[in-house]
């Protein structure tokens, strides 16, 4: 029997520890509704499991996402994750080879440098010792990163580092002297005793030279394994909840559970799941253009979790997604966000009565143009124009009378009031007979594609545009003007449309790439969704937004929505900005 | 040593004459080949309807005293100030211009109406702005882009101005009354049409501005609505299908237009930013240049000896520019005596 009392610290954090995150986690379960528990009954015994494992090693572990940031970022979090993660797989595994029984328990493997006997050799013993300090010695590099990070976080890609509370900064200090004591313990143990590798061995006859090692070894394994303990204990109230709680989250995304227009469980587990690692804070153009740095997802979502007042923060927010884009936990903060904004209104079917419900002619292709369509008539001209060059005969929804669809009403949480658009909008868009609905606008588009479930081919223009060309319908002339593309929020990050807006400009334009291509596209600043800033603060966000786009001297700024064209020709007009329509019906 | 003036529209000419009359010698300079800046592109003036051509005669004859120097076709490039005060200013032709004082009097321009693309203005053929009808004015032809005469015509106030959505804040005052004026000359060119103006508020503050309101309700029956344009479209006959909401009635209205006026707003002057920068000036959250006191320093900038006049500062009617022009004069004479 292998016991020491010093081991009481960490293996009392550690129950307790497990203990209540199971009672956590089964009463957020028990909270889903029977739809979901049936979608998590139909796909746990499926290859969505194995495809969320694949996840959980590759995000929580190796956390590849952060990579794309910035490399030595990415490293410090596989350090402290898939590190720690082999410090203890290797662990057990060597501690089970040396001890061949299965049931020897958890602190045997963590202490096993106090309980082994150096001098007592098993299997690979000293493979295992040179790949345990291997581990320790990346968890340490790391640390030295983590530690760089918080004295000059720009060293590791970050403009702006998270702000903690007191409590985190605590359960941080604790968390990194796990690994120094660690490390201390196992050399001084080497230092008295033997064994070790390259690193702890090494370390072990250094200190000895002017340290009185022997004295120092037990109470540094009494300190590891306090530090230990307190790290479980605290764990549960810091951030550190995302540990565990992000893996969970990751099975249950992948098990086919959505975040819905309301705050429940599965937005729970979102809320821990939050690493706080703070890659929101300097994709966020509020950040940027405003300096405002108490709305960004990772404060959003702590005030949340904390129970401090968020109201401010729930309408402050763009909702451009480039928070989202770059979240290594894939978090859905654009629908949390929504949670937050409750439906106030009073409408019902009756408020919209004296809206009549257009009767479109019928037609295979139905065009929408959108209300913000109607307010650019240089797009709609210009599709119009285009629809007559390829030769397609359509039917013009909202030629002369036009209902919204619904979306603004959604982004400020009156899903009544919007539920009754859709269910007008619906009606005459089945009414024209098409196969095909054509809208110009991104923000309807996505409405059409997510709320309106309707049983015909939805495209956004650039799409469509993609298709004519392909099909030869349409024969463009490449121009040898120089264009950048601004990619609309709702049309990329919203709706996943890369490829057709790029295939399309490249057919009529000399495009040139930016930094802001596809999913690092900025916000024009137009956004419908911010209900907080003030107009003057909209303009210094698309007017920086412009200058960044400027930069690369093109002789014409395209986008393909009506709202980011309004939105950007309101403060300048040194460089015309198009939509790709326009220049499509320009060139061919 | 003289007094410059930058801008012979009719606060620099205006400017000019009384400083001229009061001993100084003058340097004018103007950036086009002839005085009169925007008055150059008005047909009648309100409210007397004065014929703007016989009042830039006046300014003209006015500025050939002896002690005005004019300079037409240039700009300044450069600026610069001598250990005593003395202002030097570069133009583009190389001359070399020193004064004690420096009057900024270059006005403004008219909002470009491309901007609010929802009306329309360079899409649709039958919608012009304000300044375009002003020279049909001048032509005694109004017509429109199929060669028939408007029956129907729509004049939307407030283009360009007190609209956030493209920045511009301020109320350009003269565009109301400009409206009320062109609508009854289009009156007088065509008694059978319908006459609509679309306005937010009617601002008639100046002496005889509401007595033309009420004369052009009662006496040309011109019809105002009062309410903003949403969205204009075009239909075959290239006339002009609008969505307005009448606030007063509380509904929305959508009607059909032969022929819609833009009433643009006016926006600094055309290189008003490089002017301030060159003359180390200081932006006014307008956009136009900031004046050193709101009441008592309404001619005098933040730049020890240099002055502004007119729409400069900020947007004036006529009658007011004139009297600040005066003032200006006033100013700088005190100026240069102390």
């Amino acid at each position: 029997m292998y016991y020491d009392p010093f081991v009481l610290p960490f293996s009392i954090g550690l129950n307790v520890l497990l203990i209540y995150l199971v009672i956590k986690y089964i009463r957020w379960i028990r909270t889903f509704s029977p739809k979901d528990r049936r979608t998590i009954r139909r796909n746990i015994f499926s290859l969505k499991t194995l495809k969320a494992g694949k996840e959980v090693f590759l995000e929580s572990l190796v956390h590849h996402k952060i990579f794309r940031t910035n490399p030595f970022l990415g490293y410090m979090h596989m350090c402290f994750g898939l590190g720690w993660f082999l410090l203890i797989v290797v662990g057990k595994i060597e501690s089970l080879v040396y001890h061949t029984s299965i049931f020897n328990p958890p602190y045997f493997a963590i202490f096993f440098r106090y309980f082994h006997p150096a001098q007592e050799t098993f299997p690979y013993c000293n493979t295992f010792a040179f790949l345990m300090d291997l581990i320790l010695l990346m968890i340490l590099s790391g640390l030295t990163l983590a530690l760089l990070k918080r004295l000059y976080s720009r060293a590791l890609g970050l403009k702006k580092t998270t702000k903690h509370r007191p409590f985190d900064l605590l359960i941080l200090t604790v968390l990194w002297l796990i690994f120094p004591f660690r490390f201390l313990a196992e050399s001084f143990t080497s230092g008295v005793r033997g064994g070790g590798s390259f690193l702890t061995h090494s370390a072990g006859n250094f200190f000895d030279s002017f340290l009185p090692i022997e004295s120092l070894a037990y109470p540094a394994w009494w300190a590891y394994s306090i530090a230990l303990g307190l790290f479980f204990l605290l764990l549960p109230f810091s951030r550190y909840m995302h540990i565990p709680t992000e893996m969970v989250y990751i099975f249950l995304k992948n098990w086919g559970i959505k975040q819905g227009k309301r705050f429940t469980a599965i937005s729970q587990f979102q809320l821990y799941a939050c690493s706080r690692c703070g890659i929101c804070i300097d994709r966020c153009q509020l950040g940027s253009s405003l300096g405002q740095l108490d709305t960004q997802p990772v404060y959003f979502l702590k005030k949340i979790r904390h129970g401090k007042d968020h109201s401010v923060q729930d309408l402050n927010c763009l909702m451009c997604g480039r928070c989202e884009a770059a979240c290594p936990v894939d978090l859905k903060l654009n629908a949390l966000r929504l949670t937050q904004r409750p439906d106030y209104t009073r409408i019902t079917r009756s408020t919209f009565e004296y809206i009549p419900t257009p009767s479109p002619a019928r037609n295979k292709v139905a065009y929408f143009a959108g209300c913000m369509g109607h307010l650019t008539p240089s797009v709609i001209q210009a599709m119009e124009r285009i629809f007559q060059k390829a030769g397609v005969d359509y039917t013009f929804i909202d030629r002369e009378k036009g209902i919204c669809c619904g979306r603004p009403m959604m982004l400020a949480g009156n899903h009544r009031a919007a539920s009754v658009l859709v269910e007008k909008n619906k009606a005459s868009i089945q009414q024209s007979g098409a196969d095909i609905l054509v809208t110009s606008c991104p923000i309807c588009y996505k409405t059409f594609r997510e709320e309106y479930h309707l049983d015909i081919q939805v495209m956004h223009h650039t799409e469509y545009l993609d298709l004519l060309i392909r099909n030869k319908q349409l024969i463009p002339h490449p121009s040898d003007q120089k264009t950048v593309f601004h990619n609309p929020c709702e049309l990329g990050r919203g709706c996943d449309v890369y490829a057709a807006p790029a295939h399309v400009l490249q057919a009529v334009s000399q495009r040139i790439a930016t930094a802001y291509d596809d999913k690092n596209s900025l916000c024009c600043g137009g956004s419908l969704a911010n209900l907080y800033i003030r107009p003057e603060q909209r303009t210094q966000i698309s007017s920086d937004a412009l200058h960044a786009y400027l930069a690369y001297h093109p002789d014409v700024l395209v986008t393909a929505c009506p709202l980011c064209k309004k939105t950007f020709t309101k403060t300048e007009n040194a460089v015309p900005v198009k939509d790709i329509a326009e220049m499509v019906a320009e060139n061919c | 040593m003289s007094v410059i003036i930058i801008g012979a529209g009719p606060a620099g000419c205006e400017a000019a004459y009384r400083l001229a009359r009061s001993g100084e010698s003058v340097e004018l300079i103007e950036k086009e080949a002839e005085i009169g800046g925007n008055l150059n592109n008005w047909y009648q003036l309100f409210p007397d309807r004065k014929q703007a051509a016989d009042l830039k005669a006046k300014l003209r004859k006015n500025i050939e005293h002896p002690q005005i120097h004019l300079h037409l076709k240039s700009k300044p490039v450069a600026f610069s100030r001598q250990g005593d005060g003395t202002i030097q200013l570069t133009l583009d032709d190389g001359a070399l211009i020193t004064g004690k004082a420096l009057l900024v009097a270059s006005g403004f321009r008219t909002f470009d109406a491309h901007r609010k693309e929802e009306y329309g203005y360079g899409i649709y053929e039958n919608v012009i702005t304000s300044v375009e009808l002003e020279n049909a004015f001048i032509n005694h032809q109004i017509n429109t882009s199929t060669g028939h005469a408007p029956k129907r015509i729509g004049l939307i106030h407030c283009v360009g101005s007190r609209d956030e959505k493209i920045c511009r804040l301020y109320c350009s005052k003269l565009c109301c009354v400009t409206a009320v004026k062109q609508a009854i000359e289009l009156r007088e060119m065509l008694p059978e049409a319908e006459i609509l103006c679309f306005y937010m508020d009617m601002r008639m503050f100046g002496p005889g501005y509401e007595e033309m309101y009420r004369e052009a309700q009662e006496k040309y029956n011109i019809k105002f609505v009062r309410g903003r344009l949403s969205e204009a479209s075009e239909d075959r006959e290239k006339r002009l299908i609008i969505k307005v909401e009448d606030t007063l009635v509380g509904k929305p209205l959508k009607m059909t237009l032969d022929l819609m006026v833009l009433m643009v707003g006016m926006e600094p002057a055309e290189g008003n930013d490089q002017l301030i920068s060159m003359l180390n000036l200081q932006t006014a959250p307008n956009g136009f240049i900031q004046v050193s006191d709101p009441h008592s320093g309404t001619n005098c900038t933040h730049q020890k000896g240099i002055f502004v006049t007119g729409c400069s500062s900020s947007p004036m009617n006529l009658t007011d520019t004139l009297t600040d022009a005066r003032s200006a004069a006033v100013t700088i004479s005190e100026y240069l005596n102390s």
